[in-house]
């Protein structure tokens, strides 16, 4: 076997890979996962998953009759932010809070408006629906804004300069000023289209094929190991490509998502994460070849790590220390800051470099245990 | 009956008797719980920030140290210009950065509005906003405490959060997971059951057999049924006594909700498994199940967030209306009218789903 190993022979190259073409065209299931299974996610980040609250269900609660309780309550109905619900009564509100149907309730307390002649309006009472914490929190300050600026129109306190907190900042955010989670969820999801077809997929083709019986056939024909890997990964690559390209033309046409950087880098952010992916997906078939268990194996060690340990969704920073420490070995947490940069802010190698840097390193990682795990398995 | 009970039986073994897939079963949603407790947090915590500090007094000073002490932020570097400013957010190595311009101690003390400007990174634009709040409450506690007069004047509202009073993130990841572990391993087994009878031949031998096309059917719905009861259990345990969230509702709702969730979501499994010809295939079908049923349940964004046509859309998705009843159920004390009132689309979803399986089971075997 080592003396064949170091024969590589361009000819034989080619006709495996037509021979590898030509299996992953005539399968169905390549079809799947390579284009339609991209569309939906692109679909589904597209519109399902937004994390931008817009118009939340609240309850309105008031107890009291005067002027200015119902002015305070009209600000609540006009406001941008929310859909209101005005109820006379508790009770009711209960039941809407329990099934989700309202996500907070705001009460206007009785007494509100002699309150606010004498000068010394009562608090009002905001309730949220500390279920889903992230809404109760914006619940909590959006209501209070509404109010405040409907204190501040009416000329409230000693001073309209008093509803001026002494301190405040201004935030700006760069590159993406209007706050569209779309526009870091879409290029996220590339990275999952990508884990996809570099592992997913060539664990499952290559484990049947190890199924089957068909990889000793191959094996007793003269082609060598390198020959063999790269006629396997050189077909899922370009087809790898071809379905980021898909996914990031529609990222840009259809979803509006900026593209800053250049077509050079992202290829070669592209090409340096499907090294590891691929490296990943042989090494697996290689070492179960049993398509159910290495499909699981897959879905443990690359899509649930490309999708909850990379900081596409969830911040790293935010984790505790011993799953921080994992996710230094998961390729796509360098990835997914690479790609966010090239679609919105541009080529910044500084950032971009190290970590193709890091993910090519990676690969020749995976690359060399895959070819150790099937020279092993074939003695 | 006899028949039934010796298909069950021997359904159970199918999935029991391989050590591989045995470690599979129960291996994976073990480590994911873990995982997926931990790390699915939108919070905001240990963030990088950077200060560039162009005022130096007293105030500003103040500000960076409390801004320093805050359980969301990890350190407060000092910058020394512009360029480094754009250097840390451009090189993700700040989420934020602050910047204190020259006059902010004079009118600080002078009584006057002081703002300090933030930059932050839009490519994480969640993150960069819930860190946004968080600087802005300190800087507004700040200033409240040195003029405490002035705000008071202009009324308060005073903020009570139901059902989970400190907000804490793990009370609303964990019951969700419940339903989202359910749906991975109903899906997945249930899938894979006719596809791989019919890869290894031994499909037309159970249509040869005195079996009926129901026999067949409710043989292939009890392992899933089992293994998935055996996940929700597991984890409705470790969300109690592990992660300490408080389990407010009844059992007795609990239980038949979870099994006429097993049952829509077995339905779709058998779709699946049915017009699937191989187990490859079977499995990257009940993989574009999955996604969608996870996506659209409202675990991962609210469904108020989405556009009002898939708002609609997601009325058919089982997850919906089960999420909204674990989450009743643990933090709610959640009545049983109200379950009922999510559990009957639930039904009709388990109905139709299980219906057409059954249908394409059969025109599959003639």
């Amino acid at each position: 076997m080592s003396a064949r190993d170091a024969a590589f022979d361009p000819r034989r190259l080619a006709a495996l890979i037509r021979k590898e073409g030509r299996q992953i065209v005539r399968d169905p299931s390549t079809f799947l996962i390579a284009f339609v299974l991209p569309l939906i996610l692109l679909f589904l980040f597209g519109y399902a998953v937004s994390l931008d609250t817009s118009r939340t269900r609240i309850a309105l609660v008031v107890e009291d009759g005067s002027a200015s309780a119902l002015g305070l309550a009209a600000a609540y109905r006009n406001s941008p932010y929310f859909e209101v619900t005005t109820v006379r009564a508790m009770a009711p509100v209960r039941a809407l809070m329990v099934d989700g149907r309202a996500r907070g309730i705001v009460v206007i307390p009785e007494g509100f408006g002699e309150g606010v002649e004498r000068g010394r309006p009562p608090p009002i009472q905001i309730i949220t629906d500390g279920s889903q914490p992230n809404t109760a929190g914006f619940v909590a300050n959006y209501a209070e804004g509404v109010r405040q600026s409907w204190a501040l129109a009416e000329g409230l306190g000693p001073a309209a300069a008093a509803a001026d907190p002494p301190i405040a900042l201004s935030p700006r955010f760069w590159f993406n000023p209007g706050l569209r989670s779309r526009y870091f969820l879409v290029p996220g999801s590339i990275a999952i289209v990508m884990t996809m077809i570099g592992t997913l997929l060539t664990a499952l083709v290559v484990a049947r094929e190890w199924e089957r019986g068909t990889m000793e056939a191959m094996m007793a024909t003269p082609i060598s190991m390198a020959e063999f890997i790269a006629s396997k990964v050189i077909p899922y690559f370009l087809l790898a490509l071809a379905s980021m390209g898909l996914c990031t033309a529609i990222a840009v046409y259809v979803f509006g998502v900026p593209f800053r950087g250049s077509i050079l880098a992202l290829l070669a952010i592209a090409s340096a994460f499907l090294m590891p992916a691929l490296g990943l997906g042989l090494f697996i078939s290689a070492s179960t070849k049993n398509q159910f268990v290495a499909s699981q194996i897959a879905l443990l060690t690359a899509f649930l790590p490309t999708f909850l340990l990379s900081g596409f969704i969830f911040e790293i920073s935010s984790m505790p220390l011993p799953i921080r420490l994992i996710t230094y070995a998961v390729p796509a947490r360098y990835l997914i800051p690479s790609l966010q940069t090239v679609f919105l802010a541009g080529d910044y190698w500084g950032l971009i470099l190290p970590n193709i840097a890091t993910m090519v390193g990676f690969g020749f990682l995976f690359f060399f245990l895959s070819f150790r795990a099937t020279r092993r398995s074939l003695d | 009956m006899r028949r039934l009970r010796a298909m069950i039986v021997k359904e159970i073994w199918a999935v029991l008797r391989d050590p591989k897939s045995r470690i599979v079963l129960v291996l994976p949603p073990l480590l994911q719980l873990f995982i997926f407790a931990f790390a699915t947090t939108l919070d905001v915590r240990n963030a990088e920030v950077a200060v560039l500090d162009r005022s130096g007094g007293a105030h500003a000073v103040e500000l960076i140290q409390r801004i320093e002490g805050s359980p969301n932020v990890a350190h407060v570097r000092r910058l020394g210009s512009e360029a480094a400013l754009a250097e840390a957010i451009d090189g993700q190595t700040a989420l934020a950065a602050l910047v204190i311009p020259e006059g902010f101690d004079r009118d600080v003390a002078a009584g006057r509005p002081a703002t300090a400007g933030v930059v932050l990174d839009g490519r994480r634009s969640n993150a960069a906003q819930i860190l946004a709040g968080y600087l802005q409450q300190i800087a507004v506690g700040y200033g409240a405490e040195l003029k405490p007069q002035a705000l008071a004047a202009a009324g308060a509202s005073q903020v009570t959060n139901w059902y989970n009073p400190d907000l804490d993130y793990i009370w609303f990841t964990l019951p969700s997971l419940i339903a989202i572990i359910v749906s991975v391993a109903g899906l997945a087994i249930t899938s894979q059951t006719v596809a791989r009878e019919r890869e290894l031949g031994t499909f037309d031998q159970l249509m040869v057999s005195p079996l009926r096309v129901h026999e067949i059917l409710l043989g292939k719905v009890v392992p899933p049924l089992l293994v998935g009861t055996l996940n929700g259990t597991i984890y409705m345990i470790a969300a109690r006594l592990v992660f300490g969230v408080p389990f407010t509702g009844s059992l007795f709702l609990f239980y038949p909700a979870l099994f006429v969730y097993m049952l829509a979501l077995i339905g779709v499994g058998m779709l699946v498994s049915a017009a699937s010809q191989t187990q490859q295939q079977a499995f990257l079908g009940s993989f574009l199940a999955t996604t969608p049923l996870i996506l659209l349940s409202g675990y991962a964004s609210p469904i108020d967030n989405m556009p009002g046509w898939l708002q609609v859309v997601t009325y058919a998705d089982p997850a919906r209306y089960f999420l909204v009843i674990v989450q009743g159920l643990f933090l709610k004390a959640m009545p049983a009218s109200a379950v009922f009132g999510q559990l009957w689309p639930l039904a009709l979803i388990a109905c139709v789903t299980l219906t057409a399986a059954a249908w394409l089971f059969r025109a599959r075997m003639e």
